[in-house]
């Protein structure tokens, strides 16, 4: 099966909503879609950001999920307590890979977990006076940590402690930021609002503490990365490029990033967004605010990254648009031998995914640099302005789905038949069982960089190496096959 | 009567983001749009219709605004 038209994919919309009762199926076709280009709006086709029905398998996470371990968490030299119960902490800990430099426990704070572990007492007689005490300690222990966040989980919000009066006490008797982040997990559908409530903790609480300060020298090029995580090293191979372009990179959100850096931001003359959907509200409150300009860039694959690097240089002035000029020259021809490496080996293989962020529609055009072809999308909490983007970016009649279920993705699995899948862990096992090639897209799969030219390398690498793996052909038990397939194993093998 | 903010596009175009909806638009028409106001009935792209009694001075963009539903 080459390629679906219209009708096929519409008409397997609706052969996998049978199953369900009739208000699930009503609802649930309201979230799957064929992407259609006349389309100008994404809300005429799909609806986004709503609570995903109870019952059915969803790999969405929580607002906590989305403040600490999205957009405060790789902040590494502060300390971000997970003030509430051990688990939410314990069990998001370090599994994101966002890398960063300097000596865990000394002076960043990164792969830790710093815990305030409710206990029933807590709840009865309320935290607040625990939440001193460790601040207390951590200042004991940790005295070089350079700010404190307080992360909260959900009985916070529900036993209706006052953090915000902790901290504010606290930052007066430390002299240090304590941020108090009302991120419980009870709060709205997806980890989406918690990206929200994160932004606003940081403007609210951060952004303007150096306002009043001129100290710090200013170029003409100063410029931050906001929305990039340094997934295996993301940030650093987009802040090369940007850096031999000749801007400044003052501050990356928030990977390997520093409490300092994000007080400077304020200072910058572009922010450059990368992952819109959990920091494009910053974005907006500092374009308002202090009148800096933000755009969208995109550091997937060669031609997607010329086009961000020149859009980037369009800004400043004939210097750096020279210069952005020569970094591309500079790459094209590592790049050339990247796809001529592997572009044979992946031409017209089709690609599903789902994932969350900026992901979906961002590596759509890495993929098309290597001859593949992205024929299923969808977010796992985006917005309806995260489709509006996508419609551009993917193909006419392909599938595009919001908070898909794990029946619904398995079932399209099964009929679109995909040559790879790119998703969480989640779905990993499944997908491979199945016998079909996965990358685990969330953290690239302990691999990465993805962003930037040395991280195009390497993606290309790892596609190749998922999808061309000897080991699909072995599926199937020796004493099982059938003649035919030995013929065709041993085909491979040659 | 939801907090809009307005901001400029690309294209000096002005987009209307409503904070709560996550809605983006640009904006179609305005009734008053001179050097000393700003404001009345606005519609969008999408065919909504929002209002707020002209501002004067006209404000500078981006800006939040608190808009009616027309």
């Amino acid at each position: 099966m080459s390629s679906m038209t219209r009708e096929e994919t519409q008409a397997l919309i609706q052969e996998v909503l049978e199953v369900y009762p009739e208000k699930a199926k009503k609802d649930r076709a309201k979230h799957l879609t064929v992407n259609d280009h006349e389309i100008e709006q994404s809300k005429k086709c799909i609806t986004s950001n709503r609570k995903s029905a109870p019952g059915v398998m969803t790999i969405r996470g929580c607002a906590y999920a989305g403040s600490k371990g999205v957009v405060w968490g790789p902040i590494k030299d502060m300390i971000h307590i997970s003030h509430g119960p051990v688990g939410c902490g314990q069990y998001s800990r370090a599994g994101r890979r966002n890398y960063y430099v300097g000596t865990t426990g000394i002076n960043t704070y990164g792969t830790m977990n710093f815990t305030s572990d409710f206990q029933e007492k807590d709840i009865v007689f309320g935290g607040d006076k625990k939440l001193e005490k460790l601040i207390d300690e951590i200042e004991t222990l940790f005295p070089l940590n350079k700010g404190i966040s307080v992360q909260s989980e959900c009985p916070i919000g529900l036993i209706g402690d006052d953090i915000e009066a902790v901290s504010k006490k606290k930052n007066a008797e430390i002299n240090k930021p304590v941020v108090p982040v009302r991120c419980e997990g009870f709060r709205g559908v997806s980890q989406s609002l918690g990206h929200h409530i994160a932004n606003d903790a940081v403007r609210d609480w951060t952004l303007g503490a150096r306002d009043d300060d001129d100290t710090f020298v200013q170029t003409d090029y100063d410029v931050a990365i906001l929305g990039d995580y340094n997934i295996g090293g993301d940030a650093w191979a987009s802040r090369i490029l940007l850096e031999e372009m000749g801007l400044r990179v003052v501050a990356q959100w928030s990977g390997d990033g520093t409490i300092s850096e994000m007080e400077l931001t304020p200072k910058v003359k572009l922010n450059l967004l990368h992952c819109y959907r959990s920091m494009n509200y910053i974005s907006r409150h500092m374009e308002e605010k202090y009148g800096i300009p933000w755009m969208e860039y995109n550091f997937f694959g060669p031609t997607k990254m010329a086009e961000s690097l020149r859009k980037i240089a369009a800004f400043f002035d004939e210097s750096i648009q020279e210069k952005c000029e020569v970094v591309i020259a500079k790459y094209k021809p590592e790049m050339d031998a990247v796809i001529e490496k592997y572009r044979p080996r992946l031409e017209g293989k089709r690609v599903m995914l789902y994932i969350g962020g900026l992901r979906p529609r961002h590596v759509i055009g890495a993929y098309e640099d290597l001859g593949m072809e992205v024929v299923g999308t969808g977010y796992e909490f985006a917005h309806n302005d995260d489709y509006d983007r996508t419609i551009k970016e993917m193909g006419d009649a392909t599938l595009i789905y919001d908070d898909v279920t794990g029946f619904e993705f398995e079932e399209f699995v099964k009929r679109v038949k995909p040559d790879l899948i790119g998703s969480g862990i989640k779905e990993k096992y499944i997908f491979q069982k199945m016998g079909i090639p996965f990358r685990q897209m969330h953290s690239w799969d302990y691999s990465g960089p993805y962003h930037g030219y040395d991280g195009f390398a390497i993606f290309a690498r790892d596609m190749d190496m998922t999808l061309n793996n000897p080991c699909w052909n072995k599926l199937k038990a020796p004493w099982l096959a059938s003649d035919d397939d030995e013929a065709s194993v041993a085909a491979a093998g040659e | 009567m939801p907090s809009v903010m307005i901001r400029k596009g690309d294209g000096n175009e002005l987009l209307f983001y409503i904070a709560k909806k996550d809605q983006e638009d640009p904006i179609e028409t305005v009734e008053t749009d001179t050097e000393e106001a700003w404001g009345g009935l606005v519609t969008l792209t999408d065919g909504s219709e929002w209002y707020i009694d002209p501002i004067s001075p006209r404000p500078t963009f981006p800006t939040t605004l608190r808009f009616k539903r027309a």
